[in-house]
């Protein structure tokens, strides 16, 4: 008790202190720089559209109609892409409900386009570690164009025109991997037919 | 591995090395006091806390006052939790957490683990998130380099009877280290899409209507299970989507560079408004590893013989390179059971990754995090291959030695060397001795204490959960990968890393409190010894260099070093090993 005494005095002004500049004072001043530099990332990177939300560039949403882009599969919990429950699968890769899981996307992927025979990207049956993966690669937007062609009614090269154009390629050439926004696409394509 | 993954190893590696040397220097400066500009902000907050700055410690006062400001640290988080609901801050209402969950998560804060049972958006107010779950980011992170500090200084000094002033080390950490690169961090992190922001949740309309499977509740709210126990869902639409918001950048910022790893969000570092571009993800990948490996630098200076540091860091660097290629070689090779159904795998195995950082950004992530004590993730480890999660159960196993968690990753290091050099004394037959101070049999028997606690707490521990039904039920994946999961857990709570084999359901009492045991003594009983041996090393006369001393800033000696880390660290692990991931790999192999 001798020791303990002396302490509590700095031990407790310190922490209280410290705890206020840290927990309080820093993302404050974090916040108030970012509203005046950075307002839009800092509040969501939201698409606004005539006046209306509807999506983050940053959040994937889910999509099922075959006129879409599909986006990763999502394994939130209770609906897909649930943004105020993110989380992956976590099955691992000898899991039957993981195999169970891909097969069923594979069907999906063949009722809605039975023609395609192209090899599937992997990216396109397996859930993203987010659940709100914003992105798909190349490859994976490639394998839906025939489809989103076919139900659009417009050429196939128009739609492939829209993927180049929406494709990101490494970042500074090494960073990531190239990929494509489902939902900045699947806007554009709303854009040019309904 | 392709050619793309080795460049980004370098690319990482080269500007990691150009940082050590200038903010090493800068540590050194700060923690030795000659830090100019430090002294207006400092005097008038020691007046006002009773801190006597010119006072020094010896050891055991030192670890007093370490334990105190972290018990004081437990009691903060554990009351802020419980108390969220009727505290500022919380828009979304969420009510207090549980009485084990939230004594989990004090202890896992505190202790630099930043495990999480919970799923942060979904559980934490925004004042929690800061006042409880931020500032002990800071605070543990400050507590490590501290006691790191003292040790160094045990060897710098000698016939000394003090390592320094705890209080003083605290301050100055927290002030003019972690605050100011936090700052820049966080400010970064909000310019490419990183959210920084009080708002409620926000609602989007989506371009499509979501149909999803809803489960069927009862009157009171609770889940509806048929007769064999599993939900009754029902059809259920949306037409909205809930963006969760939060001040997530300035958490964000500290919990890399504080190597704490507990995410705002529950995908954490996955998550886009964590993580938003493959530049984000490098410079994240950057701060974990950013001040461990300039605390070698600061060990060199402050004991006088820079090469003492940069033997240590290549011991590290070493060790890092070899596991990073290897995870990121084992994922890009994906999953040859998907291959069976059709799947094109050029990409690798991608569940539980994210698109834009592929298999390499989420490899090297995996390896950075988990040798650092960080325990952030960008992709999921639970759904990596059998070997490509063998590598960060290994990556943990070696004690978080390899650059490991602020401060404590040094004096891990640093144990370690101890135990090299009296090996190689044993060898040729004399009295060891690491810089200048002679090693005998207290400095031994507390550094067997630090090395061994660790994997007594993660084997004993697996070994309990396996046998408890408690234990048992919590496992996600069936198979050889559900042991991996719980061995998984315990190795990542007792060396204080925080990821997760995430499939396992451990917000339950049994895991909270079994977890929290691992976290509380991995921790304290290696800062405890750590900080005996500190104390020790300083009343040592030091000795002159002679013919006859083993030089430690050679070849010969990184090798040694990594030797020892290596025999040491996972001979421990090598059977449970072979229960989980060795023979899960073996399945897989004979499966397709």
């Amino acid at each position: 008790m001798k020791t303990l005494l002396p302490m509590l005095r700095p031990a407790l002004s310190l922490f209280v202190l410290l705890a206020l500049v840290t927990g309080i004072v820093y993302p404050l001043a974090v916040t108030a720089i970012a509203k005046l530099a950075f307002a839009d990332t800092a509040a969501g990177s939201l698409i606004v559209k005539d006046g209306k939300a509807v999506g983050s560039r940053l959040i994937g949403q889910n999509f099922a109609d075959p006129k879409y882009f599909w986006g990763r599969p999502s394994a939130t919990s209770p609906q897909p892409y649930n943004a105020s429950a993110s989380g992956g699968s976590n099955q691992g890769p000898l899991n039957p409900a993981l195999l169970d899981a891909v097969k069923a996307r594979i069907e999906a992927l063949k009722t809605a386009d039975p023609e395609n025979t192209r090899p599937i990207p992997s990216d396109l049956v397996t859930a993203s570690a987010s659940g709100l993966d914003p992105h798909i690669s190349p490859d994976a937007a490639h394998y839906q164009i025939e489809r989103i062609a076919r139900a659009r009614q417009i050429a196939p090269s128009k739609v492939k025109a829209m993927v180049e154009r929406n494709t990101e390629e490494r970042q500074w050439g090494i960073f990531g991997e190239a990929r494509v926004n489902v939902l900045e696409l699947n806007l554009a394509l709303d854009s040019v037919s309904r | 591995m392709s050619s793309h993954a080795w460049t980004l190893l370098g690319l990482y590696l080269a500007v990691l090395l150009l940082t050590v040397k200038p903010l090493g220097l800068y540590i050194a400066t700060l923690m030795e006091g000659r830090f100019a500009f430090g002294g207006a902000i400092e005097r008038p907050l020691y007046r006002l806390c009773g801190v006597r700055h010119d006072e020094e410690m010896g050891w055991l006062k030192y670890a007093f006052a370490i334990l105190l400001f972290n018990v004081l640290g437990v009691v903060a988080v554990y009351a802020l939790q419980r108390l969220q609901l009727w505290l500022p801050l919380n828009p979304q209402a969420f009510p207090n957490v549980s009485p084990n969950s939230a004594f989990n998560t004090a202890i896992s804060f505190v202790s630099n683990t930043n495990w999480q049972g919970y799923g942060g958006e979904s559980t934490m107010s925004y004042l929690t998130q800061m006042l409880a779950l931020s500032v002990q980011n800071f605070f543990s992170a400050a507590t490590g380099i501290a006691v790191v500090i003292a040790l160094i200084r045990g060897f710098a000094r000698h016939t000394a009877k003090t390592v320094g002033n705890a209080w003083v080390d605290l301050t100055r950490v927290t002030l003019y280290l972690l605050l100011p690169l936090s700052l820049i961090f966080a400010v970064f992190l909000t310019s490419q899409g990183v959210i920084q922001n009080f708002d409620a949740y926000k609602d989007v309309t989506t371009l499509e209507v979501t149909h999803y499977d809803a489960p069927k509740l009862d009157t009171a709210g609770q889940p509806i299970k048929d007769d064999q126990g599993v939900a009754v869902t029902e059809p259920a639409q949306t037409p909205t989507q809930t963006l969760a918001m939060g001040p997530v950048a300035s958490q964000e910022a500290i919990k890399m560079l504080g190597t704490n790893g507990g995410g705002f969000m529950n995908a954490n570092s996955a998550h886009p408004f964590e993580n938003p571009t493959p530049l984000t993800n490098f410079i994240e990948m950057l701060a974990i590893f950013l001040i461990p490996a300039a605390l070698c630098f600061t060990f060199g200076r402050m004991v006088g013989d820079t090469r003492q540091g940069w033997a240590v860091l290549a011991a590290m660097t070493l060790m890092f390179v070899v596991l990073a290629a290897a995870a990121m070689h084992f994922e890009a090779q994906g999953n040859p059971l998907l291959t069976s159904l059709g799947v094109d795998q050029l990409a690798g195995n991608m569940e539980g990754k994210e698109t834009r950082f592929g298999t390499a950004d989420s490899g090297l992530f995996a390896v950075i995090t988990t040798l650092a004590s960080c325990g952030a993730v960008n992709a999921m480890h639970d759904s990596f291959t059998p070997l490509g999660g063998l590598i960060p159960l290994i990556d943990m196993q070696l004690g978080e030695v390899v650059f490991g968690g602020v401060g404590s990753g040094l004096y891990g290091m640093l144990i370690f060397a101890i135990m090299a050099v009296f090996i190689s004394g044993l060898m040729i037959g004399r009295t060891p001795e690491y810089l200048g101070k002679k090693i005998e049999t207290y400095e031994m028997k507390m550094s067997s204490i630090a090395i061994l606690v660790t994997p007594l707490l993660v084997l004993i521990g697996t070994a309990i959960a396996v046998l408890a039904a408690d234990g048992r039920a919590g496992i996600a994946n069936p198979g050889a990968h559900g042991f991996s999961e719980i061995l998984y857990a315990f190795t990542s709570a007792a060396n204080n890393n925080g990821s997760a084999f995430a499939g396992l359901s451990a917000n339950t009492p049994f895991y909270n409190v079994m977890l929290a045991i691992a976290m509380w003594f991995g921790r304290f009983g290696v800062i405890v010894p750590v900080l005996a041996i500190a104390g020790s090393l300083a009343a040592k006369k030091r000795l002159t260099v002679t013919e006859g001393t083993l030089p430690t800033h050679g070849p010969l000696f990184v090798t040694l070093l990594i030797g020892v880390v290596l025999l040491v660290g996972l001979l421990n692990y090598v059977p449970s090993l072979a229960l989980g991931p060795v023979i899960e790999q073996l399945l897989l192999s004979a499966a397709h």
